[in-house]
């Protein structure tokens, strides 16, 4: 999912520091993806950069200061070689080859070094000095397998150090050899190596430099390795088995909603009593010290209910969900979904991939599209671009579940069922819209699709609680208030400014109202899709502001009291259902729009806001047509 | 190239083993295949299959790898036992 700031930022701050400042010695760190690489940058730097278990997860450039070292770390997207099939990989590749690292870190994986250790040739062959590091040297001792560290060393000619990143052993030994290849002032690259680089070949140059593999580790490896851990077996015997793979996905789902359901409701509650609280307080306070009305609705009516609204609904349930799919891709169970629901996406004319940017999308579109990078295929990684934001992101999971308990369903199980539901209407639509581009704009050459199934490992859960809560929870929430703020105040004062005999609000809202009627929304709401362009969190908010404004609410954010304002203005359980496939169907944020345009450009995007906005409006039509002939 | 014993990566059964005799794979999917360590020689194994059918995965070189039946296609294998 990526959704940190790491995929995002931190790439920007690498240029500002080799522009000005001290610059300190550059060390990359270079892997095949799932070797753990990661776990090694953040072992050594302390960052908490996000690392999940599939292939292609860096997709931009993270960097960060060692704790132990003056150096600075730059964590380079994995690849399998150094010959850019995909564009993460030609990131890796560029960076290596301009030079800019003083040093490289090449992580293997001890499990399997028969093809891990391809890359570190290649890397060889490029970088002057450079420390290979046998990452999961843990895992390989519980698989029974013994590496002779010191011999591959020696024929290598360059430092071994076998490491378990996760626990933090052989760090220090990694930081040691590192340091005296970085006083070694005669180190070249390895011209040995030089013909395992691949040029223009069709691959002779990686049938070398896996055969050199295959010479070197011989005695090295006490035996080779051609089966998976037990454990991963088992598991997959269940996670991709002929008959409980797909029920299991199903349970998953639902567990995953109906868990995020049943938690949130309590601390819900709890937070938005105290934000009640708070702004009675803040009242009285501003009452006495005698600030202007129009100032105190402003800011309390306003800026602080909407900010209060957007945490107490949103926090809670993010704060279940994002550690719930953070354990699930910790664990590497996403590339087995992907495995599983493939033929879906190959009938759909895409890539499989297409399945983990789906998944990137439920936490965020944007970083969904940015995800979209790990697909080889032009035409194909344009195809998820634009459909990524057909799945709800967790802006839009809150509004979805809160409208389904309140309108559509009697219990939390049901508001649980409901919700996966939708999520399934969405992937369909995803795959149908994705089978339309690529049987008309998207039309062309399909690519192959090799996508590696990484052992399970065991997540760490204090550090899984502490990442998701840290980098997305709050990193999201704090995106969704930084805009939720500014909207307040805009709509309450939208709300209060009068023109003619209305206010500025309620002359936009009834202006969108007949239009938005013969969808099964109101003005209200359609005004209130269109202000929340910059969030999809902040959307219900709005509809609330727009309904009571001049009104205080006796607890604000709570379901009941979010029924009585919304059934007095009118909406039924088709209302309810109206706005949730609007919700679903419709642009994504602006945030997400930016995304596109510098992924794909200007016309992609425009794309990406025209499809969903036209699916949402047909399927809304559909619906209310269909009532109204019925009923 | 009909030759005896060898046939189409895809036509391995569940939890069979052979070697691979030769790939036929043109371009972009030769060279990723061969990355990952599928050219002549080297073992393979079919380790699980889609509960759809396809596509399945193989191990190879300590790496498991999805790969979808048709790309499996231009992969050509010999059962393990008949070679050695």
């Amino acid at each position: 999912m990526g959704l940190t700031s790491a995929s995002a930022g931190r790439g920007a701050a690498l240029s500002d520091r080799s522009a000005g400042g001290r610059s300190l010695p550059v060390v990359a760190l270079a892997g095949n993806p799932n070797v753990g690489k990661s776990t090694v940058f953040n072992a050594l730097t302390g960052l908490r950069q996000h690392t999940g278990n599939w292939t292609g997860k860096t997709v931009a450039l993270a960097s960060g200061r060692c704790r132990a070292r003056e150096l600075e770390l730059v964590d380079l997207p994995g690849c399998y070689s150094l010959d850019p099939a995909s564009r993460e990989e030609a990131v890796a590749r560029d960076f290596l080859a301009c030079g800019q690292a003083a040093a490289v870190i090449a992580v293997v994986d001890c499990c399997c070094l028969e093809r891990s250790l391809a890359l570190a040739l290649q890397i060889l062959a490029l970088a002057p000095r450079a420390v290979i590091c046998c990452n999961l040297s843990d895992e390989a001792e519980k698989r029974g397998l013994r590496i002779d560290f010191a011999l591959l060393s020696s024929r290598l000619g360059v430092p071994v150090v076998p490491c378990a990143a996760r626990s933090g052993r052989g760090l220090d030994a990694l930081l040691s050899a590192l340091d005296a290849a970085l006083a070694d002032e005669t180190a070249a690259p390895k011209a040995e190596y030089r013909s395992f680089l691949p040029g223009e070949g069709g691959g002779e140059a990686s049938v070398a430099c896996l055969a050199e593999c295959t010479r070197l580790l011989d005695g090295v490896i006490s035996r080779p390795v051609h089966c998976r851990s037990s454990l991963t077996e088992r598991i997959d015997r269940i996670a991709a088995g002929k008959y409980t793979a797909l029920p299991l996905m199903l349970a998953l789902l639902l567990g995953v909603f109906y868990l995020t359901i049943i938690g949130a409701n309590y601390p819900s509650q709890l937070l938005s009593k105290g934000f009640t609280a708070l702004e009675g307080l803040i009242r009285a306070l501003f009452e006495r010290l005698n600030v202007a009305p129009w100032l105190t609705g402003a800011l309390l009516d306003g800026m602080f209910r909407t900010v209060g609204w957007v945490v107490s609904v949103m926090l809670p349930p993010m704060a279940i969900f994002f550690p719930l799919f953070t354990l699930l891709e910790d664990l590497g169970y996403l590339p087995r979904a992907a495995f599983c629901t493939d033929r879906c996406f190959r009938c759909a004319g895409s890539c499989g991939k297409q399945a983990l940017t789906v998944c990137m999308g439920f936490g965020c579109n944007s970083a969904g599209v940015v995800g979209c990078r790990i697909i080889p295929g032009e035409k194909e990684r344009l195809a998820a671009i634009v459909t990524n934001s057909f799945v709800p992101c967790n802006g839009r999971f809150p509004l979805i579940i809160a409208l389904s308990s309140i309108f559509l369903a009697s219990s939390a199980a049901a508001a649980a069922g409901l919700t996966a539901a939708f999520v399934l209407l969405a992937v369909f639509v995803t795959l149908l819209v994705t089978f339309i581009l690529s049987k008309t704009l998207l039309r062309g050459e399909k690519s192959d699709f090799l996508m590696e199934l990484p052992p399970y490992r065991p997540p760490k859960l204090g550090q899984l609680i502490i990442r998701s809560v840290l980098d997305r929870t709050l990193h999201v929430l704090a995106r969704a208030v930084a805009v939720a703020a500014p909207a307040g105040l805009v709509i309450y004062a939208a709300a209060n400014i009068h023109v003619g005999n209305g206010s500025l609000l309620s002359a936009f809202c009834a202006f969108l109202d007949p239009f938005a009627r013969f969808f099964g929304l109101d003005g209200a709401i359609l005004a209130a899709f269109i202000l929340g362009f910059p969030a999809n969190e902040i959307v219900l908010p709005i509809a609330i502001l727009a309904y009571t404004s001049g009104r205080s609410l006796a607890e604000l954010g709570s379901y009941s009291e979010l029924w009585n304002v919304l059934s007095a203005n009118g909406w039924t359980w088709v209302t309810a259902l109206s706005v949730i496939l609007f919700s679903l169907f419709h642009w994504p944020c602006s945030t997400t729009c930016l995304t596109i345009r510098k992924e794909a450009g200007t016309k992609w995007m425009l794309l990406s806001m025209l499809l969903p906005t036209a699916v949402g409006f047909i399927l809304l039509a559909a619906l209310n047509g269909t009532i109204r002939l019925v009923g | 190239m009909a030759e005896k014993g060898v046939f189409p990566l895809g036509g391995l059964p569940l939890g069979a083993e052979g070697t691979i005799a030769a790939v036929r794979a043109e371009g972009e999917l030769r060279r990723r295949l061969t990355e990952l360590g599928y050219f002549p020689g080297e073992r393979v194994k079919k380790v699980l299959v889609s509960p759809l059918g396809d596509p399945s995965a193989y191990l190879v070189r300590g790496t498991v790898t999805a790969i979808r039946r048709q790309d499996a296609e231009s992969i050509l294998i010999r059962e393990a036992g008949e070679w050695d």
